[in-house]
Order: C-alpha cells, then structure tokens, then sequence
C-alpha cells in the first residue's frame, strides 16, 4: 500500500480569536454525523451553516469552486431549519444541511449560469425537479460551484469564469465536468453537493478529488431544471464524503417525475438505512478492457487492491469482457454532440441570456449572441454535432453511433448475466496538471475513457476513493451496476469503506 | 399542342381542440393577450422538458381512425431545427419518420360525384409563436401563445387533378375534423391551413413533374384561385421551353398571383433526430379500440343514409351533413316530425341563412339555434296537417324566431287557424266573383291566366287562411259552372 501522504486526521487547525467557543469543524463531520448531530441538536444549522460560508470564504481564493456564494439565502433557510428542529419537526434527515449544485441546476432566484457568459446574467424563475426535492426535505443551498461550460469538459477548465483548483495540489485540475461541487465536498465548503453526469462529469472529479460521487440509472433522478448537455446522457447524482451520505442524497433525489418523461416509475429503496457492513456473496466482474496499456501504475495496484479487499469480504471476483467498449468514445462524442447541438439552439439571445448589441438584422443578433456567449469548446462541440445530424451524414454518424451504442449496451447485460457489479478504476491517472491538455481536445476526451460506456448504457456507477499515488493524489475506484441497481453499489461501497479508511482522508490545509 | 394535367397533393395543418397545449400546461385558446400563455416550457427556458398532452393523442388517433388510416402501435417525436424568433428552442417537435397514422384515405363528393384522396400520413407536431412585424419601426414583437398549441399534419397522396377538386377534398376533411370535434376548420384565424404541392405534366404521363409548394391561403376560395393560378403559370412556362423551379411560392390574394419567397430559396437542413427528451410514444390496441368505439358516424356515411333513406336528393343530403351540429339539429326535427324533404327545406333555406346572418357558427358547433328543432318540426306538421298554409308558415316561422314562442301558440294567438270549411271558403268566392264581373266574364271567354288573380282574391279576402288547394278546387268549380 503506498503511502498515504498528507493525510490529516482531526481535520484543520484554525486560530479562533473569539476562543472560547470551538467552532464547528466541517471536515470532522460527515452528512450523517452533521445530520445526526442536527437532529439531537448538538449543532444548529445556522452552526454549521456559518461554518461551510466561513470555510467558503477562506478557502476560495484558493479553489474557485462557486461562481455563486448565496450567503444570504442559506442563512434564512438554516434559520427556518432550525426552527423546525427545535419545534421537533424535521422536514427530513437533510433539514438543515449546507449542500452545494453544480452551477447547471436552476435555482429560482439564484443566478444560474452553466459556467457560461451566454447565461451569464441568468436568473432562473424556477426551481428545478432535484432542487426542488432537497428544498423540500429542508436542505441549505451555500451556493453555485463552478465546472465545464454547458458541462462540457473533464477538468472544469472550460468554465468561462476560470479554473476551480484541486485542494490536494492547487496545480492541478479537480476534473469535471461538475468540479466545483467536488472540490467544495472536498475541501469542507459543505457537506455534499449536487453535479450531473454525462460522460463521467460526477465520477471523474470525486476520483481526482478523494470523495464519494454517484451517477445514478439513466432516469432514476429527474433531469427537469438541469440545463441540457446530452438528454439521453444527462444524470443527476451527488458527492458526499462516503458512501452513507451519497445514499442519503440519492434517497431525497431518485423517483418519477411527471415533468420528465424519461424518468422512471421504478420504487425507490430506502438507500441509506438499508447499508450493512457485510457485503454477503457478491459477484464482482472486472472487465479486461478496464485495466488498459499506459494506466498510472499506482492507479492499477490500487484498483487491484480493491478487488483483494471486497474479495476478503466474501465476493468472488471473475473477469469479463466488454468488447465494445474501445468505440465508446467515439460513439459518446457523436451522440452527446448531435444532442448538445440541438439542445444549445434555444441560446438565441432572444428571451434571455446575453444578446450581442449592435447587431443590424435577426442573423446577425444570432451568429454574434453565440459568437460572443459560447466558448470553444461548447462551438467546438456544437459544429461536431451539427455535422454529425447533417443531411447526408446522419446514418453514418448518428445512426452509426446509436447502434454501436445498442453493442456497448449489449456487452453490460452479458456481463451481468454472470456478476452483481463490475469493478474498474474511475480514470487511467490521477488528476493532471492545469493546463496539460487543454490545447489538445483528444487527450482530455480520453480522461473519460472507463466512465463513458456507463453513460451510452444508461447504467449507475459509483466512484470512491481506494488509495492515493507517489504524489499523494487520490485515486478513484469505480464500481458499475445494473440499470437501478444503485443499491447493490452503495452496499458494496459501504461495506469496502467500512473495511478500509481511504475515504477519512482530507486534503491537507491549502496555503 | 400538348394536353397538360395538374397533379396537386395537399398538406393540411389543423390546430386541435384541446385545453392545453401539445408539451406544457399553458392554455392552447386562441385570441388571449400576447404572451399570457406562456411558461418556462414553451418559452424553452434553459432545463425544461416536454410532457405528452394525452388529449391531443387521442385527437390524432380519433383523425386516424376515420380516414382508415393504421395507428402505429410505436411512433417517434423528431426535432426539426431552424432559428426564427417564433420558435423558441430553435426546434419544433413533430414526428418524421415515425408518424402516429400510416395511409389511409378521404372519401369526398366533387359535384355530386364519389371520389377519395389517399393519405400519405398524418402526425402531430407543436405550432410555432407568431412574430409581429410593423408594430414598431425598429423591432419586431414576438407572440409565443400559440408556441406549443398541437397540429395535426394530415398530408396526401397527389390524387388530386383540379384546383376544385383539391377545394372539395379540403372541405371534406375539414368536415370530418369538425364532426370529430377536434378542429374547429377556422381557416382566416388559422386553426385549418393549408400548403399545396402543385406540378404538371403532359396528360397521360406516369411521371411526376417539378413541384412548386404554394403557401398563404387562408380561404376555401383563396385555395382555389392560387391552384388555378399556378397551373396555368407553370404550364405557360414549359410550354414556351421553360422549366419549373422546385421552390416554396406565396399566394398574393390582393394581386390574385403567386411568387417565389426568394429568401428561402437555399434548401434547409432540418437535421431532424428522434427527440430523445420524450420517449417513444405506445399506442396500444385497447386505446385504439376505445377511440374507434367513441368515433360518431362521419359525413360521407351520412350523406349517404340520408339519400338512402331518406330519399333526399344528393344535393341536400350534402349540404345537410357538411356540418355535424347541422345534421343533428335536422335528424333530432326528423324525430318529431317525419317529413324528410320539407324539414331539409327548412334547414337550409330558413335555418341556415339565419346561422349565416347573424354568425351564429363562429364555434365548432351552434348552440344558439333560431327556433328549437321541436319547434321547426312542429311548424311544418302544422302544414302537413293543413291547420296553416305554406305562406303563412313563414309568417308563423319569423314571430318564433323573434319571440321564441312555439308555433301552435302563436297560430292560436293570432288567430292563424286555416280556413278548411268549405262553405266559409264558398262564400269569399262568390263574394269575389260578385265583385268582378268583368273578370269572370274574360276568364269564362278564355283567359285563363286570370285563375291566379281570383285565387289572390280569395285569400286577401280570407285574410290569407284559406286553404289554398280547397281555394283552387272551389274556384274551378264555381267559374266553370258558369260557363
């Protein structure tokens, strides 16, 4: 096992100069132990609401996850939080707790940007679907966090209001798409956060960050008030800092949606309460084409680790085969684009978001509102998938991929027919270095090259930490499930945390 | 010289009848303030999705139904992309290559004879807003509450060979569309529109020529003259060597002509794709079979049992039925009274100028009826059973629809009873003839024309309550016995 670096286990250090009163530590605390405490009323959510927006304001300088600190807001949601807590009426297990979304959850009131300066000055008169659930089981909203514009990324670099920072070495990318909220996770800005998952937007940033993300079944979480990505891609889930609080989310989360018609009307199982330490006869699948040439080899022993460690626990481990799983990236950059493309058109500049000034005629007011709202990336990703739908060439593009994408999906139920969850690494490497690939669009696409078949086959995937490498940087272990099968994973999680202690790491005080 | 033939296919747009709109909640009723019906989902704000109007689907499968066309178990929602500030998402969600009705065919009477257009397919798509122009000098406004509101697209074969043909197709569907209640046919508010898809080609030819589409009719007549018009326009032009343009062309009412819409010569790219926001949409046999259970009998049905059995000529029979409120108001007279052909008299001569002159057909269907069907009924077996006479009828007839009183009331009230005592009818002949010796001495000597005067005599003398056949019959009786 290699070292584990910069591991801090009673959390930060700070200098208090009102001394006498210990403050409320976010780092100590789980969503949970927070939860749990809230509900004894040890802490209030004004405590800990104050301690996130204190550790926010610290920290931020140094991280950008939020593009939006809704300070104010969350102060009077924890205030009324607290008086259903001390009236002995919780509006759930989440009242109270400081939570953070990714900047493409539309929040009534609250700027909603998608990292983008076309919605720059966007102020939503709605509540999206998820947001609406946490609202209503009482959850505080610190904020905003930042990521990839429109989503569109694998390091939250392609943000237009700059890079969110990795808080295990501000040189480095926290991944992304959603990047900001797993940095704020990470970094006890909060104590879970919301992101969505199109190609590996949750799994990638909590591997590179050290914390627990979830992308959910195509359908399980409505996609109603998320700004759109790649509709048949797109996936709600959460971070937490373990598992338990991941289920916590996933539990306020999943369930049908009328205002979604692809969500699904398949009964949600109490998720967390269900968690044992045991891990019973689970069959584990590891696919060969997971563990591919040119891996970080720590990131490949870690992985391997895992597999001895869940096996300890009573699961046997057989290898399978995902043979289509090399034409997975390709299919994902034609199908996520041909959608992203359509979904994008409705930036106009008409109704709302940025419109160019000065333009003379309608087609000016379009091509210089996009022109001006969209960053390369987003146009690089709209013009592929404008071509992709083309007259002429959507059967050899977009017909093409969507059948590929029926192969890819193929191999999963053949896999399943003989294991409960398969086991693979979150990503080949550690998190990269700020800058490495930015000019080189197809090596960033590759970032995302074990967690984007789950997408294309509509599948749940969890990502926790399983070790860190020489550098001291987390390494994600990924485990995929059936179409709903989030509790086998989060049992399956569960029990490896509760064997290991990979997932008690913190990233050590960034100065 | 050459014989050319038109070849004309329609596509028809009709906006349905529901409450709401084809993928959001918002009222889909027309003539509201701008942009009061409108939400984040029609207004395509950034996270919203589509939901299914149910109702609209049924409205479709209804449409289905009676053309006899298949109702696909399996259809698909397909975007198709243009930018225009009408469209809020830059996509209209309509179906392309999975419609909700495959073929199928209208069943329609040209002047009295049988023919049927095949359609190709009908499917659902969402309206766009409408952007108004001219409003301010430098902007244009945009109306985005019609944004959303369903369209049935019910496209033909090219079946059709006329421009009058292609008007009595055009009436037919409206009609079925009307007796299904799920369109209420307006065609100057926009609620029935129209494109038509006209080319020619030498008679005989199996080929099909070049097509031009018209657009902008919003009337049964402009339909007819733009047709007109670009038949004559396009077999001018490859009679004197010249080819037809594959092109999209406007119908001017004002200047009676059609022309190019110059600024959509270059071909779109729709980029259409499966809609993969709404999944595919199930049609199973039951709700078919509950639709087509629902379904009432359809004009071309009617027409033909009111000939049949009714005996009324093809002509009534047609006007009859064109309107489903219209047939039921005739048959529920029928049931009280059972005389077919001077009920439809009445409908058409008296009950429709009436509906057309005071506009009482503005909706889908007429609640407002001039006189109640168990009046007009009772009106006409008062003549039938000769208590009045024909002429007075109408009399009887205008005092009902001023006062809404039923007729045996007024007849009684104004003392309208016919005179049938043959005695009382003697005695005003011979009081006229008494009268008119002159007369009675020219009409003896040969002038027979003067019977019409006598008989006008009579009832100005009863008043006009005499009846009139009992009049004739005394008259010739007393004049000739004089002879």
């Amino acid at each position: 096992m290699p070292p584990i670096a910069r591991r801090i286990s009673s959390g930060f250090r700070r200098s208090s100069s009102e001394g006498d009163r210990l403050k409320v530590d976010l780092s100590s605390l789980t969503l949970a132990t927070a939860a749990e405490r809230l509900r004894r009323r040890e802490l209030s959510s004004a405590e800990l609401t104050e301690a996130a927006l204190e550790r926010i304001a610290q920290t931020e300088p140094r991280l950008h996850a939020f593009l939006t600190v809704s300070a104010d807001e969350a102060r009077s949601q924890a205030a009324a939080a607290d008086a259903r807590l001390a009236r002995g009426e919780p509006l759930s297990s989440l009242d109270g707790v400081p939570l953070a979304l990714k900047d493409v959850f539309l929040t009534r009131g609250v700027r909603t940007t998608a990292a983008s300066r076309i919605l720059e000055s966007f102020v939503p008169p709605y509540d999206g679907t998820a947001v609406a659930r946490l609202r209503a089981r009482g959850a505080v909203f610190v904020g905003k966090t930042n990521c990839d514009e429109f989503a569109m990324g694998s390091s939250t670099e392609n943000s237009a209001f700059g890079s969110t920072r990795n808080p295990w070495d501000l040189e480095r990318v926290p991944g992304g798409s959603s990047g900001g909220s797993a940095v704020a996770v990470a970094a006890g800005q909060c104590l879970g956060a919301l992101g969505t998952d199109t190609g590996g937007s949750i799994r990638l940033p909590a591997a590179y960050c050290g914390v627990v993300g979830l992308k959910p079944t195509y359908g399980r979480v409505s996609r109603y008030g998320i700004v759109d990505y790649a509709s048949s891609l797109d996936q709600v889930g959460p971070f937490a800092r373990d598992v338990q609080g991941a289920a916590i989310l996933l539990e306020a989360l999943a369930g049908h949606d009328p205002l979604d018609s692809t969500s699904a009307s398949a009964d949600v199982p109490r998720y967390a309460s269900t968690l044992r330490p045991e891990l019973g006869a689970l069959r584990v699948g590891v696919p060969r084409e997971y563990f591919q040439e040119g891996m970080q080899p720590e990131v490949e022993s870690s992985v391997r680790e895992a597999i001895a460690v869940l096996e300890s626990l009573g699961a046997s481990v057989e290898n399978v085969s995902l043979p289509h799983a090399r034409y997975a990236v390709a299919t994902y950059y034609l199908i996520a684009t041909a959608e992203a493309s359509s979904n994008l058109a409705r930036y106009d500049g008409i109704r709302y978001g940025r419109r160019a000034s000065g333009a003379s005629n309608l087609l000016e007011t379009y091509s210089r509102s996009r022109e001006e709202g969209f960053g390369a990336e987003v146009k690089r990703r709209i013009m592929l998938g404008t071509y992709a739908l083309s007259a002429g060439y959507y059967d050899a593009y977009y017909g093409k991929a969507q059948k590929v994408r029926t192969l890819v999906r193929r191999d999963f139920e053949q896999a399943f027919e003989r294991c409960d969850v398969l086991v693979a690494p979150t990503a080949p490497t550690t998190a990269f270095a700020l800058g490495e690939k930015l000019d080189d669009p197809l090596a960033m696409y590759l970032s995302d090259v074990l967690t984007i078949s789950v997408n294309l086959a509509g599948l749940p995937a969890l990502s926790l930490p399983c070790g860190v490498d020489g550098e001291g940087l987390p390494i994600g272990l990924q485990l995929i499930g059936k179409p709903f099968g989030e509790q086998a994973l989060l049992g399956a999680g569960y029990a490896y945390e509760q064997a290991t202690d990979w997932h008690r790491q913190r990233p050590e005080e960034p100065s | 010289m050459t014989t050319f033939e038109a070849v004309i296919g329609l596509e028809v747009h009709a906006q349905l009848l529901t409450r709401s709109k084809l993928f959001c909640a918002c009222s889909a009723e027309f003539g509201a303030p701008p942009n009061t019906h409108v939400c984040p989902v029609c207004a395509a704000f950034p996270g919203v999705l589509p939901v299914t109007n149910r109702q609209a689907v049924e409205f479709a499968i209804r449409a289905g139904l009676a053309a006899g066309s298949t109702i696909a178990p399996t259809s698909r929602w397909a975007r198709k992309h243009y930018f225009y500030p009408d469209l809020p998402k830059a996509y209209q969600i309509s179906m392309y290559e999975a419609p909700i009705c495959i073929g199928g065919a209208v069943r329609f009477s040209d002047g009295g004879i049988d023919k049927q257009v095949r359609l190709v397919r009908i499917h659902l798509e969402e309206d766009a807003g409408k952007n108004i122009h001219d409003a301010q000098a430098d902007a244009s406004l945009v109306d985005l509450n019609r944004a959303g509101v369903p369209l049935l697209e019910i496209v033909s074969e090219p079946d059709l060979r006329s421009a009058a043909e292609a008007a009595a197709y055009l009436r037919a569907l409206r009609s079925i569309l009307q007796y299904l209640e799920v369109c209420d046919g307006n065609m100057e508010e926009g609620s029935f529109r129209c494109d038509a898809n006209v080319s020619v080609r030498p008679a005989g030819s199996e080929t099909l020529g070049t097509r031009a589409e018209i657009k902008n009719m919003n009337s049964f007549r402009s339909v007819e003259r733009a047709i007109e018009h670009e038949i004559v326009r396009q077999i001018e032009l490859v009679s004197s060597g010249g080819t037809v343009v594959q092109e999209t062309r406007l119908w001017d009412a004002d200047r009676d002509l059609t022309r190019s819409m110059r600024s959509k010569e270059f071909a779109h790219d729709y980029r259409y794709f499966p809609d993969p926001d709404l999944p595919p949409l199930v049609v199973d046999e039951r709700w078919t079979e509950a639709v087509r259970r629902n379904l009432p009998e359809l004009p071309a049905a009617r027409r033909a049992r009111f000939e049949k059995e009714l005996g009324l000529p093809a002509y009534d029979a047609e006007v009859l039925t064109a309107r489903r409120d219209v047939a039921d108001y005739y048959e529920a007279a029928l049931a009280n009274h059972r005389n077919p052909k001077a009920l439809a008299n009445w409908v058409m001569e008296s009950i429709l100028r009436i509906v057309r002159e005071r506009k009482l057909d503005e909706r889908l269907r007429i609640t407002r009826w001039p006189v109640a069907p168990g009046d007009l009924a009772e009106l006409v077996a008062l003549i039938d059973e000769a208590t009045i006479s024909g002429k007075i009828a109408k009399a009887v007839f205008d005092e009902m629809v001023a006062t809404g009183k039923p007729p045996r009331t007024i007849v009684a009230e104004r003392g309208l009873v016919q005179v049938t005592d043959g005695a009382a009818i003697g005695a005003a002949i011979d009081r006229v003839l008494g009268a008119n010796p002159d007369k009675v001495a020219e009409y003896r000597a040969g002038k027979e024309k003067l019977f019409g005067f006598f008989v006008g005599q009579v009832m100005k003398a009863t008043e006009g309550k005499a009846n009139p056949q009992q009049v004739n019959e005394l008259l010739k009786e007393r004049l000739g016995a004089g002879a």
